[in-house]
């Protein structure tokens, strides 16, 4: 998978986030582990980027190391023209004003002992953003946007909310500064599918409002292609496909992405399962990763020269990038012929 | 056939005929007695399942899909818990059996794969003596034979380096490995009937259709029934003979699979279908919206249990409970008064647009401000506007 190279990312005066060769490793007993290892993406004002990739591929990493939760190893996060590895504790805390944050866990994530509307408000009483009056005007607003009655809702507890409530009341508490991005972790993973629904157009709706810019990362492929505007898949700390959410599901130009595509079961029985091209074989350990690019191990395209060398992000149409020295180029690829797999050592 | 377990104790292996279902079940309940009251966590489920067919199990947590699957294996054994009706395996009732005679029916008849592989293995006890436990307790294979026998089925499973990973412990192994793991000890003893309860949940997309695939192949070469309970339609659509959809302890609609896609008649399995996003449709198409939330069980409406999120409810919904119907189609049953698909379901949708009732709203327009005014039931923030 590859995946340095920058030839994804867009010139223009609107790219309000972007990242740089972002390092993100963590110290074990066992080594290193190389989470994510210098990735670039840039998001545009009003854009959704979709971050979609399987457990262990760095996409929450990712998103944490935006934040600076932890700062990243190495790299540069570029938001407002500030590098936000830059910036000191007191800077970095108000540009997060403007940079919010939703996770997984909607129980988790919300304080039990406290109302909703001290949950809500928090983040105006530490910025001190206006009067009392204009507080609580403030929260009712923001309840009421994501559904909820302020009225009803506001003096009760995180326990007496549903978990598709929850998430409503964290994307309350996120929009509560007016940010102008907003990172969501796997915000819908832990819902129902009817709940889900509910909260993807949530977001939708926040965001035409709010003029709101959303990295939004999740494992479910049609669930991000349903929400985002640009997507990048990531495998194992690398981006291999960057690209249109249409154009990218409809031809894949990375090995990996294909594979994720006929892996997902269809809600339809006249399409029998896929049994073949299939992945096989586990992630290779993030401690001790591939050399050359990172997917070839598991790649049924897989070829010498990809044990040797790292492919480039490149571009294979408009707005559709790929890390992969034999993509799938509408059809199937001519030369590369499959080699067995899971023999090339780590 | 007959085997004897350790202790001398006849193990009963299939004797009965072929023809009949391997597995009925009929007004089963099962209820928690619980200090807020009587959870009516299974209310009156009836199917049958023959032998080598695949039964998918749908709906969204707390449906009562898992403890349904639970149950009728005799796992629920809780002082507070309430079994009534019946379910017979091979004739036997299920329902009031003692824990002896399950146990005889345990990994030789019926076997379940959990949802989380490493919660549902010992993680102090090697893999290979997870294995030949079963084997060894109730087939009374000597432990060299057993230990060949589990070779064998880390193999069948499709574990790489069979040998070594028997003397693994489950930390040592990825999510895939274990649930492979689990499978193999599921399988060891030859079930005739296999639960399978949300086996690929915790899993990555990819292992999930390797191990969909493994579970299907499996359940072909060993003509063996399946259960396989999940929350997710694309798992089942293409790999059961036969979907029960349940909601609310209940079965609503249960049809062979080709038939249920094609001829869906309960509104809440159309809103299930219809709120996934889907690979094929373009980026930011609008999804539709179930509003609300799942009736409280220990006090579940007076009507249709859907009927306070149903975009086609009418009065008569609230009021009276639907009984399960035939469909024309033969084994398709459904419980509902305005199925989807007629010209009373239509009427009545049209109806509650017409009405702006919230439900029928967020189902058309997704409107997330629409299915925030259903929110019922339970505890909280109802009936914002009033319009309940």
């Amino acid at each position: 998978m590859a995946g340095t190279g920058t030839a994804h990312l867009r010139d223009t005066d609107d790219v309000l986030l972007r990242i740089e060769d972002l390092v993100v490793e963590f110290k074990t007993s066992a080594g290193t582990v190389h989470a994510v290892s210098g990735i670039s993406l840039d998001v545009r004002e009003g854009e959704t980027l979709g971050l979609v990739g399987e457990s262990g591929c760095g996409k929450s990493t990712t998103g944490r190391a935006i934040m600076q939760l932890p700062p990243p190893t190495a790299g540069r996060v570029l938001f407002e023209g500030s590098d936000l590895a830059a910036l000191n504790g007191q800077q970095l805390r108000e540009v997060r004003t403007r940079l919010q944050f939703i996770f997984q866990d909607p129980i988790s994530s919300l304080n039990p002992r406290r109302k909703l509307k001290d949950i809500v408000a928090e983040p105006l009483r530490i910025w001190k953003r206006g009067t009392d009056a204009e507080q609580s005007a403030r929260v009712a607003e923001v309840l009421e946007a994501v559904g909820l009655d302020p009225e009803v809702a506001a003096d009760k507890r995180p326990h007496q909310f549903s978990g598709g409530q929850c998430q409503r009341i964290s994307i309350a508490r996120s929009l509560v500064l007016e940010p102008k991005v907003i990172i969501c972790d796997e915000p819908v993973s832990a819902l129902d599918v009817s709940v889900q629904a509910q909260i993807l157009n949530l977001l939708e709706e926040m965001k035409a409002r709010y003029q709101l810019t959303l990295i939004f990362i999740a494992h479910d492929l049609a669930v991000v292609k349903n929400i985002s505007d640009r997507v990048a898949v990531m495998y194992l700390g690398k981006i291999c496909e960057v690209g249109s959410p249409d154009d990218l599901y409809a031809t894949p130009a990375h090995p990996y992405t294909a594979a994720l595509l006929r892996s997902i079961p269809v809600p339809d029985p006249t399409i029998p399962p896929v049994q073949s091209g299939l992945l096989i074989g586990d992630l290779p350990s993030p401690i001790d990763p591939p050399a050359g690019c990172r997917f070839r191990t598991r790649c049924p395209l897989a070829q010498e020269r990809c044990a040797l060398e790292e492919p480039e992000i490149r571009q294979v149409s408009a707005d559709h990038f790929v890390a992969c020295h034999f993509p799938l180029l509408g059809a199937e690829t001519p030369e590369a012929t499959p080699v067995e797999v899971g023999t090339a050592a780590p | 056939m007959t085997d004897t377990g350790r202790s001398g104790r006849r193990v009963l292996t299939a004797p009965a005929t072929q023809d009949g279902a391997l597995l009925a079940v009929e007004d089963f309940r099962t209820h928690f007695d619980t200090p807020g009251g009587m959870v009516r966590a299974v209310d009156g489920v009836t199917f049958t399942l023959d032998r080598g067919k695949t039964l998918g199990v749908v709906g969204e947590s707390g449906s009562g899909k898992t403890v349904l699957a639970r149950s009728i294996m005799g796992l629920l054994t809780g002082h507070n818990v309430v079994r009534s009706g019946s379910a017979t395996y091979n004739g036997q009732e299920l329902v009031g059996a003692k824990n002896d005679q399950m146990r005889a029916l345990w990994g030789t008849e019926m076997a379940m794969v959990f949802q989380d592989p490493m919660t549902s293995l010992n993680p102090v006890m090697k893999v290979g003596r997870q294995i030949t436990e079963g084997l060894r307790y109730h087939l009374d294979i000597p432990k060299d034979e057993a230990n060949e026998q589990a070779l064998q089925l880390l193999t069948s499973v499709g574990i790489p380096d069979p040998k070594r990973r028997l003397g693994q412990y489950p930390h040592e192994l990825s999510g895939g490995m274990r649930q492979r793991v689990t499978i193999a000890i599921a399988l060891a003893c030859g079930p005739k009937l296999l639960f399978a309860d949300e086996p690929t949940t915790a899993l990555d997309v990819t292992v999930q259709a390797q191990i969909l695939n493994l579970l299907n192949d499996q359940q072909r070469e060993r003509h063996m029934a399946m259960i396989l309970v999940t929350h997710d339609l694309g798992v089942v659509a293409g790999r059961t003979d036969q979907i029960a959809v349940m909601y609310a302890g209940q079965i609503v609609e249960t049809a062979p699979t080709r038939t249920l896609f094609a001829n869906v008649r309960m509104p809440y399995t159309e809103a299930l279908l219809k709120s996934i996003p889907k690979l094929e449709d373009p980026s930011h198409t609008r999804l539709q919206i179930i509003g609300g939330r799942p009736p409280d069980l220990i006090n579940p409406p007076a009507g249709c249990r859907f009927a306070p999120r149903c975009p086609y409810a009418q009065a008569k919904c609230h009021s009276e409970q639907p009984p399960l119907v035939e469909a024309e189609t033969p084994g398709h049953l459904y419980r509902c008064w305005f199925p989807v698909g007629t010209a009373a379901g239509k009427e009545a949708l049209e109806r509650n647009l017409a009405h702006h009732v919230p439900a029928a709203e967020a189902a058309v327009t997704g409107d997330t401000a629409a299915a925030a005014r259903v929110e019922t039931g339970g505890l909280v923030v109802a009936d914002v506007g009033g319009e309940a």
